[in-house]
């Protein structure tokens, strides 16, 4: 044998005897332990800082939503998380469903979180608020022609809206809030018209839809309204022009208001520290941390005390839909066999 | 062996028990709706995979195998290269280059003051699109397993059949591409069952496949046990298709003749080389080169912010991984495969396939397999203890290292036991009684006369592996252990949020640790396979 292949081996040995080591060192054992389905950079510094304020040290591990909440539910009372942390408010109604989450009282975080962004039972709490706003191509489409979503089923809009899957979340509950506002058989109807309309066959993400848009693929699109912001602060030269080329439109502003979605967390059943985890969402609702929060994804504070960012306020202020944001987790299913129905990939 | 084999296979069985019921209504609503669309999309997507990666597969390891032309010995190992690329990341560098927004179609209607609709243009995120993306990273397992077996080949095979007066070509088609079935078919199937699990793809590009329907039905519907019997069924079909593929070559044998020299190259002249050589620099270009190219000119932009002593933690967590789990593959995948040889039974033959069934469930799937029986047997413990002796450790396996390095050996057996028992067909067993007969010991046997012969496969096993965990996602997001991230990780978070040019410099660094084991085991491998 060759002596490269032996030195391979020993690298190899060498490793696994790290690996022993690495197998100790992960945790700290006296830490609040979390469970985020909001990723790493957009919750890691302020996590910092609490440890930093209070001493108590936090161990966290990010992943999807439902697969966190598998691994909740398996592990069952011996559990080791604390806190679940979602970007969606279906992932906290599934976790209060399955009886994941014990409620919390507190008058710092009922009255810091308005009552449509937080469970009626206090189960969980809204961090962030979500807004599913409609851009436009200002050379293509007069604003004035923009209303509500309803009106995005006509067909003067066809061939010309642009939307990813209905496998996204945020479009799933869109249509639960419809269902939940205007019932099944008007948004059926709705779907049909809206499908009707696309532009291409649903794919890529919500930045992808602005680009298509810049592009002149389509005219509108539907999109979360942080993923423009993200794209007017990106670094990248050719996403800031695509961005600016299209404008914001708040939809149903006459009506119900816009479509509302929410980051939040909730204790879970099995936590050995909640009285530190319930200290960890009161200071992720503070003033100062709302404003960091909110502002490092171009989200909305959920404090209604607390400004939005400079880049937020030019797209002036709006009236969101104040629909308990738990309805859009009830009816999740629901909406997703709808959009199967419709035919909407 | 039987016993490592079961524990390995629980995974997959606890998948394959959904299978006994209760049945949701969601059922009812997928036959009405949907299920046909991901059916049909699931197929198209797998016979274009599967002729792709044969294509390039094969003809890219006949060209460096049985050819000679500049750039050969480079080529030889640079087409592995793709294999590194995991295949969301190749999907979104070709978005950015090729869709509606991107430089080429921008510059197109530019340069001829077109506007959209006045011109066509592939659309990239398709099924054709998914096809294309999968099949040039996925070709690298055809290419290697089949390399192999050319590189083994016996001279005095193809020379006996020229002599018989049929062309260079014709051999090529009736003497060494059959004499080669065993590697190809494993290579397919390792490509097609990796095209099964893919999720990435497909969803980015909005093809409603197989997979997409799973996620659908866990996230959407929120139906987990559904979502495990869909999962179960497409088991029950790569079973199927793989048990045909075997029952069609079962009274075939495959050994080599003897030791006999290896091929002699054909040496390729004038256009032909050039030929030989644009071919090969094609499917890399396009395969690695540009993505790479693209991936380099992105994390340019971001290298200052992201480059950090947290990111070398990232690259030694993802080392580590990759390193114990090729290992732990191996040694388990050598096991079964001579327990299979000792033991022709059909209990280690079932066994032994199920155990490998893992890599074609999407890694989350399969994450949930390997949580259910761990979270049990950790819950039963602590149960036992606190009644006996008042004491309550937690949970013990789950969350760990150890539990997340199970379930890559539960993902990934399959690829190392492929390319063993693809080793191992080559070695005849009368060989083995020839030693044996000579006074040596079994364990004798197996170090001088197996495994020099098996080096290949061997390495190639390690290396598929290695490669494999490092740009695993799904598995790794969801069992790891408190505070500790790895590239994939990484770059999936950052990708998933679209912020794609941040996520490069982790999906770079993938590539380029891929690169070593890559450089190392194919210039140790020449040495092992008579490369003159």
């Amino acid at each position: 044998m060759p002596l490269r292949h032996h030195r391979f081996i020993r690298a190899i040995a060498l490793s696994l005897l790290t690996a022993g080591g690495g197998l100790v060192a992960c945790g700290a054992p006296d830490a609040v332990n979390v469970y985020s389905a909001r990723q790493e950079a957009l919750i890691k510094p302020l996590l910092d800082q609490f440890t930093e304020e209070t001493g108590i040290a936090i161990n966290l591990v990010t992943g999807d939503g439902d697969a966190l909440l598998a691994r909740l539910r398996n592990e069952g009372d011996n559990s080791p998380a604390d806190l679940f942390l979602t970007s969606d408010a279906g992932k906290l109604y599934r976790a209060q469903a399955d009886d994941l989450l014990q409620p919390v009282t507190s008058t710092t975080l009922q009255s810091a979180a308005p009552a449509y962004l937080r469970s009626d039972e206090n189960y969980w709490y809204g961090l962030s608020m979500r807004a599913r706003v409609l851009v436009y191509a200002p050379e293509r489409v007069d604003p004035a022609e923009l209303s509500d979503y309803a009106s995005l089923a006509d067909p003067v809009w066809r061939g010309r809206i642009c939307v990813r899957s209905s496998g996204n979340i945020y479009n799933q509950s869109l249509v639960a809030g419809m269902l939940a506002n205007d019932g099944v058989d008007a948004t059926a109807t709705w779907l049909e018209g809206f499908v009707a309309n696309f532009a291409r066959t649903p794919q890529g993400g919500d930045r992808d839809q602005i680009k298509a848009v810049a592009a002149g693929q389509c005219d509108i699109a539907l999109v979360n309204s942080y993923y423009l912001g993200g794209m007017l602060q990106s670094d990248d030269a050719a996403e800031r022009a695509a961005a600016q080329q299209v404008t914001l439109f708040w939809p149903n502003q006459s009506g119900r208001g816009v479509h509302i979605n929410i980051s939040g967390a909730g204790i879970t059943r099995s936590a050995s520290k909640p009285e530190q985890a319930r200290q960890l969402i009161e200071f992720m609702l503070r003033e100062e941390s709302q404003r960091w929060y909110a502002e490092v994804n171009n989200e909305y504070p959920v404090r209604e005390d607390v400004e939005p960012s400079a880049l937020l306020q030019t797209w002036g202020p709006f009236k969101a839909d104040e629909l308990n944001v738990s309805e859009l987790g009830r009816l999740n299913a629901e909406a997703v066999k709808a959009m199967d129905r419709a035919g909407w990939q | 062996m039987v016993i490592s084999a079961a524990v390995v296979a629980v995974p997959v069985t606890v998948i394959a028990a959904s299978l006994l019921g209760p049945y949701s209504a969601a059922w009812r609503h997928l036959f009405d709706t949907v299920l046909l669309d991901y059916v049909v999309n699931s197929l198209l997507l797998m016979l274009g995979v599967g002729a792709g990666t044969m294509l390039l597969g094969v003809s890219t390891a006949w060209l460096t195998a049985h050819c000679e032309f500049p750039g050969r010995r480079l080529f030889s190992w640079a087409l592995l290269l793709p294999m590194a690329m995991p295949a969301y990341i190749i999907a979104y560098t070709y978005t950015g280059l090729l869709d509606v927004a991107g430089p080429v179609q921008s510059g197109l209607r530019e340069h001829f003051d077109w506007q959209h609709g006045d011109y066509w243009f592939p659309e990239i995120r398709s099924l054709g699109g998914a096809v294309c993306m999968l099949s040039l990273v996925l070709y690298p397992y055809v290419y290697l397993l089949t390399r192999v077996a050319f590189v083994d080949q016996s001279a005095a095979l193809g020379e006996a059949s020229r002599s018989l007066g049929t062309s260079a070509v014709q051999t090529f088609f009736r003497v060494t591409l059959p004499m080669a079935r065993p590697a190809i078919a494993a290579g397919v199937s390792l490509a097609l069952m990796e095209t099964l699990a893919d999720y990435g793809t497909v969803a980015y590009f909005g093809v409603s496949a197989f997979t997409t329907g799973i996620f659908r039905t866990w996230y959407g519907l929120g139906e987990l046990q559904t979502a495990a019997q869909l999962a179960a069924c497409l088991l029950l079909f790569v079973i199927a298709l793989f048990a045909l593929e075997r029952r069609s070559r079962a009274r075939l044998r495959f050994h080599r003749l003897g030791a006999g020299r290896s091929t002699r190259r054909i040496r390729l002249q004038g256009w032909r080389a050039i030929a030989a050589m644009a071919a090969a620099l094609l499917v890399l270009t396009a395969g690695f080169l540009l993505p790479a190219a693209q991936l380099a000119g992105w994390a340019a932009q971001h290298y200052e912010s992201a480059f950090t002593t947290a990111f070398l933690t990232l690259l030694g967590n993802s080392f580590l991984l990759a390193a114990l789990a090729s290992l732990c593959c191996l040694l388990l995948a050598l096991l079964l495969g001579y327990g299979k040889r000792a033991h022709p039974g059909r209990l280690e033959a079932v066994t032994t396939r199920v155990a490998s069934m893992g890599y074609a469930v999407p890694g989350t799937v399969i994450a949930v397999g390997v949580m259910i029986p761990f979270a049990w047997a950790d819950n039963s413990l602590d149960h036992w203890l606190r009644q006996s002796f008042g004491v309550s450790p937690g949970l013990l396996i789950s969350g760990t290292l150890g539990a997340l390095v199970f379930a890559y050996v539960v993902r990934f057996l399959a690829v190392s036991l492929q390319s063993v028992e693809a080793g191992l067909t080559r070695i005849r067993a009368d060989i083995d009684e020839a030693a044996r007969s000579l006074g040596h010991t079994p364990l004798g046997v197996l170090r001088r006369i197996h495994l020099p012969l098996l080096r290949g496969s061997l390495l190639t096993a390690l290396l598929l592996v290695f490669v494999d965990v490092l740009k695993e996602l799904p598995t790794t997001l969801i069992l790891r252990p408190f505070n500790f991230n790895t590239l994939a990780v990484r770059a999936h978070e950052l990708a998933s949020d679209e912020r794609l040019a941040e996520a490069a410099l982790p999906a770079l660094a993938i590539v380029l640790i891929g690169l070593i084991p890559v450089i190392l085991l194919t210039r140790s491998m020449s040495k092992a396979t008579v490369d003159p």
